[in-house]
């Protein structure tokens, strides 16, 4: 180890020094590939002009049109009731809907949605599923116990605030004495509707959603939008207010403006997760995001499950039953299945072009999203706080990023993924849409590089490529009078033979909320049939 | 006599009376600068080189006599002594600016230091010799030659005592080596521009100008990324001189050599130094496999150094040592390096090892098998990613990797400088089932240091020794389990993976200890 090696330093330093010298230079484009929900398959149902189906109808006693979170939930509630006489047809060539997942040589990465909150008490099929998928592993003084490598790990969030990284996404320095002041008062009501109880002796807020107390004191909130309540209130510290907006586009991917008062508050509000060890109010998570949850729920249904199949009518047949036509996009020729109940698992827009007759004309609204996935050779940095799962910066419209491997290794050095997120919710979102539709990957990628870098200038040079992920309609957001939307309503009432089962049924995009729908809509679906169950619900 | 050697191309004869204010001011300014460079050379060279007083004797040795040809040279200055002078102020600026960050950044990659040391202090000396002898001719117009020579020495002299007082006291600890030479070489630069500035339009001087004004940019580039020129020089940041240093995807691997003494360096962290890492390695794994009845499986996670797997092969039980590291350059570099291999006695290359380049918090929740003894020498919770390696879900899968009869050890931290953190182990390992015994001993590279010791029944007193070792003994391994009231055991939490309790509580404890 004499003279020889000190070449080696050499190399070392001036390969360092020419990748330092380089930061900040001209646009550059990457490797990667730009998706997204297969809108062509999409549109054609819109649009129409399928074949007619051929053949003999296949009989089924239950078809369940959609393999999302909730047709999902549907099918494995159906199989944990020990009835396999079903079939789930899905557009797309993975089931998942917004849950799914890529993956490369660096690691597993969601491509939409990418944690799940420790359940409530009252979400009992949820926490039953979890068990079964190992993800709840014991009991300790009667409340589950977490597997603590599912938990998300520590440092779970952080926050480039004034230049530094601090831990937590509230703001916690330069605050004036108004800022804390509103903050606190906020937190504190926030806790006092997390424990009202309405009239009807329900929770104020619960999840899933239906759980909810209909008390008008509470309902009332549904008139007004979260900014106007906000204003009411007298929360008006530009703080506060930039901290709620990144948690409703976050949540509800919709401005404060335009969501109701009641979702802002259920944001803080619904929340009570029930876990042994203190660990209730804690995340589910892992690399390849809600992903993991529905390929275990998918793995467990597979034999009836139908990919690649657009299902573009849905006509009823008295009581009996009802009559579905699918396009089979591989064979190239539709099909048909004559079912005694449908569960109709797709978001209120598909369903009303594909059931027209089952569904009324409502106001719900679907915010757009694009999710970016990108790989660096070295994780980000910063000033301040250590790297965390979650990291936001109070400088960027995007909504921060997630690291993909932050659950899997103990290596803090090393190539990982981050998860991008942006809700385009500036625009109305039929112009977003057209963003979405028509800006080229390139530039996708220069957007997202841009705000990285922005946030982590020490990135620079270690960008790989940058996969970019398009959702049209990601969420339904929750706009004022959402709980009154006769099609939301509507849809919740449908008695078989064609059922409803999304979370659109809830106003709310969450996890819970489809799986609670799924559940509900498979147990009617038994109950119709005559088959014996012990409610989940 | 010179008076009658009418200068060309313009003295100062006709020069403005501020002219002589700057270069009275100016004397004082390159005295200061001149013994700055002075310093900052032999301290540098006793930095790198060692051996303090030949260094700073040899190099001070060699510029005065380097100044002594500059004065000497300058007889050949016959004329535009005024504009010599300026270029002269110009060269220093570069040179002496930049040399405390040159002579960093050449350390590592230059055959022969000392020529570059020494060729850089002999231009930087002659130059210097230059400026009074100058100076005097420029000024001899304005005053008697007895005020001359009694002004211009005084200010040579009171820059030597400003700079003297400055160096040490003020320079060194604050601006550290690199920028105190930039920032004189602004005073240099600072003096040429200030004459050129006074002798506008009585000489063409475009060039000059516009030289000065590079060297001015050079230096304030230089000045705001000074922090970015000590990491690349990397000498600057270590104690002793690098002799290797390479980035692999996970971390920076850096050796030092002062002497006998080689010290491995992972991300700035000391691994090891050569004159005391016996006593780590020896505590490490003797009061381990010295519980054990028949060590034929060990297991070591970490220490891709292959210096406890040295002191492991030397048990003739142990039939299979399994050895799980993170990164495949240290384990081949430890392996196929020879001076590197003869630390660790080609422990790596035994037919009895087996290298697994691999993430431990993975491998062992998929790993089989069963482990008479299981080392775990992770580097110190510094990041949440390495607390991983130190919480309770961790050593649960560790636990059952363990013999019901097995014992295993985890270097802990110090109990003296991170007493909390310490037994924040001993607490995490009894949370995931263990039994556990802290025990510690003195390294002298790292301080008073701790490990623990666990295994599924209590871990009791009686150990064997091998002969030959060189720490411990009976009665020397007795003592490590010893704690005196400011090391004692005290409550601390649990490490999860949900609270990282652990780095918390040591960035705390070291924070305090180095702050």
């Amino acid at each position: 180890m004499a003279e020889p090696t000190r070449r080696e330093v050499l190399k070392g330093a001036a390969a360092g020094a020419g990748a330092l010298a380089l930061p900040g230079c001209a646009a550059q484009s990457f490797p990667g590939s730009l998706g997204g929900a297969d809108w062509q398959r999409g549109h054609r149902v819109r649009d129409g002009g399928f074949p007619a189906a051929q053949g003999k109808a296949e009989e089924a006693a239950i078809v369940i049109a959609g393999g999302g979170a909730a047709g999902l939930a549907a099918a494995w509630r159906l199989k944990e009731a020990g009835f396999a006489d079903f079939v789930l047809l899905e557009l797309e060539d993975t089931v998942g809907g917004n849950a799914r997942s890529g993956r490369n040589a660096v690691s597993a990465y969601p491509l939409g949605a990418h944690y799940l909150p420790v359940p409530n008490r009252e979400a009992r099929a949820l926490r039953h599923m979890l068990q079964g998928f190992d993800m709840i592993v014991g009991e300790e003084q009667g409340a589950p116990v977490y597997d603590p490598y599912q938990l998300c790990a520590d440092l779970e969030e952080r926050l480039l605030w004034r230049g530094s990284w601090q831990e937590g996404l509230y703001p916690a320095s330069g605050l004036t004495a108004d800022d804390a002041a509103q903050r606190d008062r906020f937190f504190r009501e926030m806790a006092e509707f997390r424990q009202a109880v309405g009239a009807d002796g329900k929770p104020a807020f619960a999840i899933p959603r239906a759980g909810s107390s209909s008390d008008p004191r509470f309902m009332a909130l549904d008139e007004l939008t979260f900014a106007r309540w906000l204003e009411g209130r007298g929360f008006t510290s530009p703080v506060l207010r930039a901290y709620l907006r990144y948690c409703c586009r976050d949540d509800y991917g919709t401005e404060p403006e335009r969501i109701s008062a009641w979702a802002g508050v259920h944001y803080f509000a619904g929340r009570r997760g029930w876990a042994a060890g203190g660990d209730g109010d804690r995340e589910l998570t892992w690399p390849e995001g809600n992903g993991r949850l529905v390929t275990l729920m998918g793995k467990a249904v597979a034999p009836h499950v139908r990919s690649g199949h657009s299902v573009f009518s849905v006509v009823r047949e008295g009581d009996a039953g009802a009559r579905v036509a699918a396009f089979d996009h591989a064979a190239g020729i539709s099909r048909q299945w004559r079912a005694r109940t449908v569960i109709m698992a797709m978001p209120h827009f598909v369903a009303a072009r594909v059931a027209p007759a089952e569904t009324i004309k409502g106001a719900l609204r679907y915010a757009p999203w694009v999710v970016a996935n990108v790989t660096v050779s070295r994780p980000p940095r910063g000033r301040g706080s250590a790297l965390a799962w979650d990291n936001v910066s109070t400088g960027s419209e995007s909504l921060g990023y997630v690291i993909a491997t932050h659950q899997s290794g103990s290596a803090g050095e090393g190539p990982t993924v981050l998860t991008w997120y942006m809700a385009l919710s500036r625009e109305e979102p039929a112009a977003a849409r057209k963003l979405l539709a028509t800006r080229s990957l390139a530039e996708w990628q220069q957007i997202v590089a841009d705000d990285l870098l922005a946030m982590n200038p020490d990135l620079g040079g270690a960008i790989e490529r940058i996969d970019v992920w398009r959702w049209g309609h990601a969420m339904v957001s929750p706009a004022p009078g959402f709980l009154g939307d006769p099609a939301r309503l509507a849809a919740i009432a449908a008695k078989p033979p064609v059922l409803f089962a999304h979370s659109d049924l809830s106003g709310l995009s969450l996890f819970e909320e489809a799986h609670y729908r799924g559940v509900v809509a498979a147990e009617a679906a038994l109950a119709h049939l005559g088959h014996r169950f012990e409610s989940l619900a | 006599m010179a008076e009658q050697e009418a200068p060309a191309g313009g003295s100062d004869e006709s020069a403005p009376a501020s002219l002589a204010v700057i270069l009275l001011v100016s004397v004082l300014v390159v005295a200061t600068c001149g013994l700055v460079y002075e310093l900052l050379a032999g301290t540098l060279a006793s930095y790198l080189l060692g051996d303090s007083v030949t260094q700073f004797s040899t190099v001070i040795g060699t510029y005065l006599f380097a100044m002594g040809v500059g004065s000497y040279l300058s007889r050949h200055v016959r004329s535009n002594e005024i504009g010599v002078f300026v270029r002269v102020e110009i060269l220093i600026a570069a040179l002496g600016g930049w040399s405390a960050a040159g002579l960093f950044l050449l350390f590592p990659v230059v055959e022969d230091f000392r020529v570059a040391l020494y060729g850089l202090v002999v231009a930087i000396g002659v130059l210097v010799g230059l400026e009074i002898p100058l100076l005097i001719r420029i000024l001899r117009y304005r005053f008697a030659f007895r005020d001359l020579v009694s002004n211009v020495l005084t200010y040579d002299y009171i820059g030597a005592l400003i700079a003297s007082l400055l160096f040490p006291l003020v320079l060194v600890p604050r601006l550290g080596m690199i920028r105190t030479g930039l920032v004189f070489g602004l005073a240099n630069v600072a003096v040429a521009i200030a004459l050129l500035v006074a002798l506008r339009g009585r000489q063409k001087l475009t060039g000059d100008l516009i030289a000065a004004l590079a060297v001015l940019l050079s230096l304030l580039a230089g000045l705001a990324g000074a922090d970015r020129i000590q990491r690349w020089s990397e000498v600057a940041f270590y104690g002793e001189p690098v002799i290797y240093a390479r980035s692999t995807p996970y971390q920076r691997i850096v050796f030092t050599r002062r002497g006998e003494d080689l010290r491995l360096y992972l991300n700035g962290n000391l691994q090891f130094s050569t004159r005391d890492e016996y006593r780590y390695h020896e505590a490490l794994v003797w009061p381990v496999l010295g519980r054990v009845a028949n060590p034929r499986e060990v297991l070591i996670l970490g220490g891709g150094d292959g210096l406890a797997a040295r002191e492991v092969l030397k048990d003739p039980r142990v039939a299979h040592v399994t050895l799980v590291d993170l990164d495949p350059e240290m384990t081949h570099l430890f392996r196929d390096e020879p001076s590197l291999a003869k630390l660790n006695g080609g422990s790596l290359g035994s037919p009895r090892m087996h290298v697994i380049n691999g993430d431990a918090f993975r491998w062992v929740r998929q790993a089989r098998g069963r482990y008479d003894a299981i080392l775990i020498d992770f580097p110190d919770p510094t990041e949440f990613s390495l607390g991983k390696l130190y919480t309770e879900s961790f050593y649960r899968e560790v636990a059952r990797l363990l013999d019901p009869a097995g014992v295993l050890t985890v270097q802990s931290t110090s109990p003296l400088v991170a007493p909390r953190s310490y037994w924040t182990v001993a607490s995490t390992l009894e949370a995931a089932g263990l039994s556990a015994r802290g025990y510690h001993a003195y390294v002298p590279s790292f301080g008073e240091w701790g490990f623990t010791m666990a295994a599924h029944q209590p871990p009791g007193d009686a150990v064997r020794l091998p002969s030959g070792l060189r720490f411990l003994t009976q009665a020397s391994e007795r003592a490590m389990f010893d704690f005196p009231p400011d090391m004692a055991r005290r409550p601390t939490p649990v490490n999860r993976l949900d609270n990282q309790a652990l780095v918390r509580s040591f960035a705390e404890e070291w924070g305090h200890y180095d702050g």
